[in-house]
């Protein structure tokens, strides 16, 4: 059986990243598995601009931002075995994968960095009625039609659901000379970034129809139109204002789902909100020495979250194999309060907190003039003024590690975040 | 010129096409769409053995939809279809049900049904724990089964073909003439001759009748949708679980499918129009809300996809099977062949086998019959030892194309390659699942695409989803754009 000191699952930029991070560290026998034949993951679709603003303070490509990572890992000799897919993992922490070289083999692991990502939620998730033709695709699909294999899956275009590959495709279809009629959104609000609203649909004068949902497509052998209509506030379709539009294809950007099959397999206990693991602040999952980072743990919108996170993983994981990462202390839950759909890490270990602990989160809906309140047992440890919030970005809050004590200086039981709005 | 034609390849079809295969005669099938079962009933139905208590005693209907359950085992043996007989429970939740069961607890003794009980609502609990606890009592019948009906289907296909029967996609029958005791079957490209013709069109079999006897019936459509939950929320059914039937049907049943997912529907609707296989909201709604009747915990957020059946309802009399030869000699309809049709269909073949028989077709066993088919091999269900033994054979074995239901590109090949193999995206998936998990093809379609396009040497973008028109890609980057400026230069702007 080979062994290494961390396997980590997917050359994404989560794998990458902690990679490249654990190395730095001081543990140089990793090994990366990644089912495709190039690392880099979904970012070598992802040609368009906009990636690496806040890790390199400048606008990459998603292939580019892949490479910095990629020269690294070739830099330091980390090996990576490509083209291989991992069938299992289990809660001893041994990876059992198949490539066509090397047939099935077991890979044991002193830890696992899970680096899975995740992927979208198809047609069926949704039920959208009507015929089952050919023209149905999901914008990632899409996207590596178009950018990576160079065909147009379509020349008419329809896309449902406002999240960012649909409207960065939606920019890209128009770019490639096909004619995108509008996007339809079933919440009041878009679920991507602000950035890309603008710079992928109102440059391009593509609608974008909030509070709207397909009803029916129809079409025997391709699509030839959508019905959509306006919804109310139950998200429930008025027929009156039902409308029908010819298209050949239809896009769905309908949410990512984390990629997480394969930590089930190892008993990595899930958030049922997040769909990825339960994590603590070292990233570690319910199984000890097992990490998560990445969209396998919560889909991101920059993935320069996604490479922060990787190095809490990664970071983590080294401590882990040196025995410095405490598997006893005191511990917080963090919760989310009203306003607040998840907050990801979900459980704190204060006696592993070196400075402070960062945590994600997104709200249930789009407020204005609001706080971030962060109590415990009725206390109010942390207020942060936000000036829009909005379940398409995600919110970052820091918590200095004296805050999770209370006034008699011991470490809290839980700690709850909100929305206050003024 | 053909001793036997058969129109259409659907479950009943492809039985006659493999029984058939068993002769020294010359026998071809003409299938309209690109597959066999991908047109009609047979690719979209529940998937079920029925054990035979539903059909009226005395009825075509009762008499091979027992024998054709029986014949099931030894088939599924010698095609390698995996197939399960769970059992099935009609769920009675009231005392005025519970008088349902007797009548179809009788009707099960004389059609000759083995293995039948009515039992008490603990019995059923302890088969079914997560039925709801309204429950009163249930027939059980344990003959009842689960099978992948579109695979079973394709196993008969490809056993008749390896035994010599033509298979032909594609091709609509446009005409039928009789001249001189020969059939003459026109469709859209070409013409086929035969002695004997066997109208198995399925929802179409008015059609191909109308066509040749004098003596017209009709077919109606019957709709019904179901939709299909991850296996996350297999665990909830062990057996069948139906409810009382009406008279539209055996109404709507919560079921574990042979793969492991769960099965809810169908709904039950008279259409108009054949071609009318879309689900509705309302229709799904119905499915949903039904099926929560027997088994409340599914979580209808799981479902994974949804599709609609059409269920062939002949316009006659009794509501009955229409198989026999027709006014017209050597013409044999098997038609409105509804549910049980899919159970039934081992033994209409038999049938068919003696109508052909009497009707003056000469039929001489083969020598180099060979009942058994192999099957895909399926790498998900091999041992690591195998798995490594079939890589070192063929790489292609190690190279996993669809990670949710773990499918190699091995399998892929072989799904193309083999006798009436895959033409398409959904030919590929019907055969070994590639695209069937719970992302749908989105992370497997474009790799499946390139392995179709290659295979059958195609163009990539002539590769189609279910044959036709149903391309998937339309155009080559850029060209739209370069067709745009084309067009600015000529007009000189």
């Amino acid at each position: 059986m080979m062994e290494y000191d961390i396997v980590i699952i997917g050359a994404g930029p989560a794998g990458l990243g902690a990679a490249v991070e654990a190395y730095e560290k001081g543990v140089k026998d990793i090994l990366i598995i990644e089912r495709d034949s190039y690392p880099g993951g979904i970012l070598q679709q992802c040609i368009h601009n906009g990636f690496g603003l806040i890790e390199f303070k400048e606008e990459l490509t998603g292939p580019e931002y892949a490479e910095r990572f990629i020269e690294k890992v070739n830099e330091y000799g980390i090996k990576i075995m490509l083209n291989t897919m991992v069938l299992n993992i289990s809660s001893e922490k041994i990876v059992k994968a198949v490539n066509q070289e090397k047939g099935v083999m077991e890979i044991k692991a002193k830890a696992i960095i899970l680096a899975m990502g995740c992927r979208e939620r198809p047609r069926g998730a949704i039920s959208i009625p009507g015929t089952r033709p050919a023209g149905i695709f999901t914008a990632g699909t899409a996207q590596r039609y178009v950018n990576m294999e160079g065909y147009m899956p379509g020349k008419e275009i329809v896309i449902l659901g406002s999240g960012d590959i649909g409207l960065i495709m939606a920019r890209r279809f128009t770019l490639e000379g096909a004619i995108v009629k509008a996007v339809v959104e079933l919440m009041p609000y878009s679920s991507g970034l602000t950035r890309n609203i603008v710079q992928c649909l109102d440059d391009f004068g593509i609608p974008l129809l909030l509070s709207h949902t397909v009803i029916e497509i129809h079409g025997k052998d391709r699509v030839k139109g959508v019905t959509i209509a306006q919804v109310d506030a139950n998200r429930k379709p008025i027929l009156r204002t039902a409308k029908y539009i010819s298209c050949d294809t239809l896009i769905l950007s309908v949410g990512l789902i984390p990629e997480n099959e394969l930590s089930k397999s190892a008993g990595v206990l899930l958030d049922p909100v997040t769909g990825g693991p339960i994590v603590n602040e070292s990233m570690e999952t319910n199984i000890e020495g097992i990490f998560a980072c990445g969209n396998v743990l919560q889909v991101h919108d920059l993935v320069d979250n996604v490479t922060k996170e990787s190095r809490i993983a990664a970071d983590s994981a080294v401590k882990y194999i040196k025995g410095l990462l405490k598997q006893e202390g005191k511990f917080i839950n963090a919760k989310a309060g009203s306003g607040i759909r998840y907050v990801v890490p979900q459980i704190v270990n204060y006696d592993n907190i070196d400075d402070k602990v960062k945590f994600h989160m997104r709200p249930i809906d789009v407020f204005k003039n609001a706080y971030i309140s962060v109590k415990s047992g009725g206390r109010e440890i942390m207020r942060r003024k936000m000036q829009r919030m909005t379940p398409g970005e995600m919110i970052l809050i820091e918590i200095k590690k004296d805050k999770f004590l209370d006034n008699d200086l011991h470490p809290v039981d839980d700690i709850t975040f909100e929305v206050e709005v003024v | 010129m053909y001793d036997v034609i058969i129109i259409g390849g659907g479950v009943v079809g492809s039985a006659i096409a493999r029984e058939l295969s068993k002769y020294d005669i010359k026998v071809l099938l003409i299938e309209k769409e690109d597959d066999v079962a991908s047109g009609g009933a047979s690719k979209a139905n529940s998937a079920i053995l029925h054990a035979g208590y539903d059909p009226v005693p005395g009825t075509l209907k009762a008499k091979l939809n027992v024998r054709g359950n029986e014949m099931f085992d030894e088939l599924c043996k010698d095609l390698d279809v995996p197939m399960k007989r769970v059992g099935s429970l009609v769920a009675a939740f009231s005392q005025d049900e519970v008088e349902s069961l007797y009548k179809l607890y009788d009707r099960g003794l004389k059609n000759g049904v083995k293995k039948m009980s009515i039992i008490s609502a603990d019995m059923v609990k302890e088969i079914e724990p997560n039925i709801n606890d309204t429950i009163v009592a249930a027939l059980y019948a344990k003959t009842a089964g689960i099978i992948c009906p579109y695979g079973f289907v394709i196993a008969l296909a490809e056993n008749a073909a390896q035994n010599g029967v033509e298979f032909i996609f594609n091709q609509e029958v446009m005409s039928v003439n009789k001249e001189d005791d020969i059939f003459r079957v026109k469709t859209q490209d070409r013409e086929y001759f035969c002695k004997y013709l066997i109208n198995a069109a399925g929802l179409y079999a008015d059609t191909i009748n109308n066509m040749v006897s004098d003596k017209h019936f009709s077919i109606h459509p019957r709709k019904g949708e179901y939709l299909i939950l991850d296996k996350e929320e297999g665990y909830l059914a062990n057996t069948v679980i139906f409810q009382v039937p009406t008279k539209m049907g055996k109404g709507i049943l919560v079921s574990p499918t042979v793969d492991g997912n769960l099965l809810i529907g169908p709904t039950s609707e008279d259409i108009n129009n054949k071609e009318f296989r879309k689900t509705t909201a309302k229709g799904l709604e119905k499915a949903i809300k039904g099926a929560k009747k027997s088994v409340e915990k599914f979580n209808e957020r799981k479902t994974i996809t949804q599709f609609t059946g059409v269920r062939a309802v002949p316009d006659v009399e009794g509501e009955d099977f229409i198989i026999g030869e027709s006014d017209v000699k050597g013409f044999i309809n098997v038609a409105g062949i509804e549910s049980p049709g899919f159970t039934s269909s081992p033994a209409i073949a038999e049938m068919v086998r003696e109508i052909l028989k009497e009707a003056g077709l000469n039929m001489v066993e083969k020598d180099d019959f060979n009942p058994k088919r192999k099957p895909v091999i399926r790498f998900n269900e091999l041992t690591d030892v195998e798995r490594n033994e079939l890589i070192k054979n063929n790489p292609a074995y190690g190279k996993i194309i669809c990670r949710c239901e773990t499918v190699t590109e091995g399998e892929i090949i072989d799904a193309i390659r083999r006798p009436v193999g895959a033409k398409s995206i959904d030919g590929v998936k019907r055969r070994v699942r590639a695209g069937m998990g719970r992302c749908q093809g989105g992370f497997c379609s474009p790799r499946v695409l390139e392995i179709l396009s290659r295979e059958l040497n195609i163009d990539p973008l002539d590769v189609t989803k279910f044959g036709g028109k149903s391309n998937i890609l339309t155009a080559k980057s850029k060209e739209y754009v370069i067709n745009a400026c084309k067009e600015i230069l000529k007009r000189g702007v």
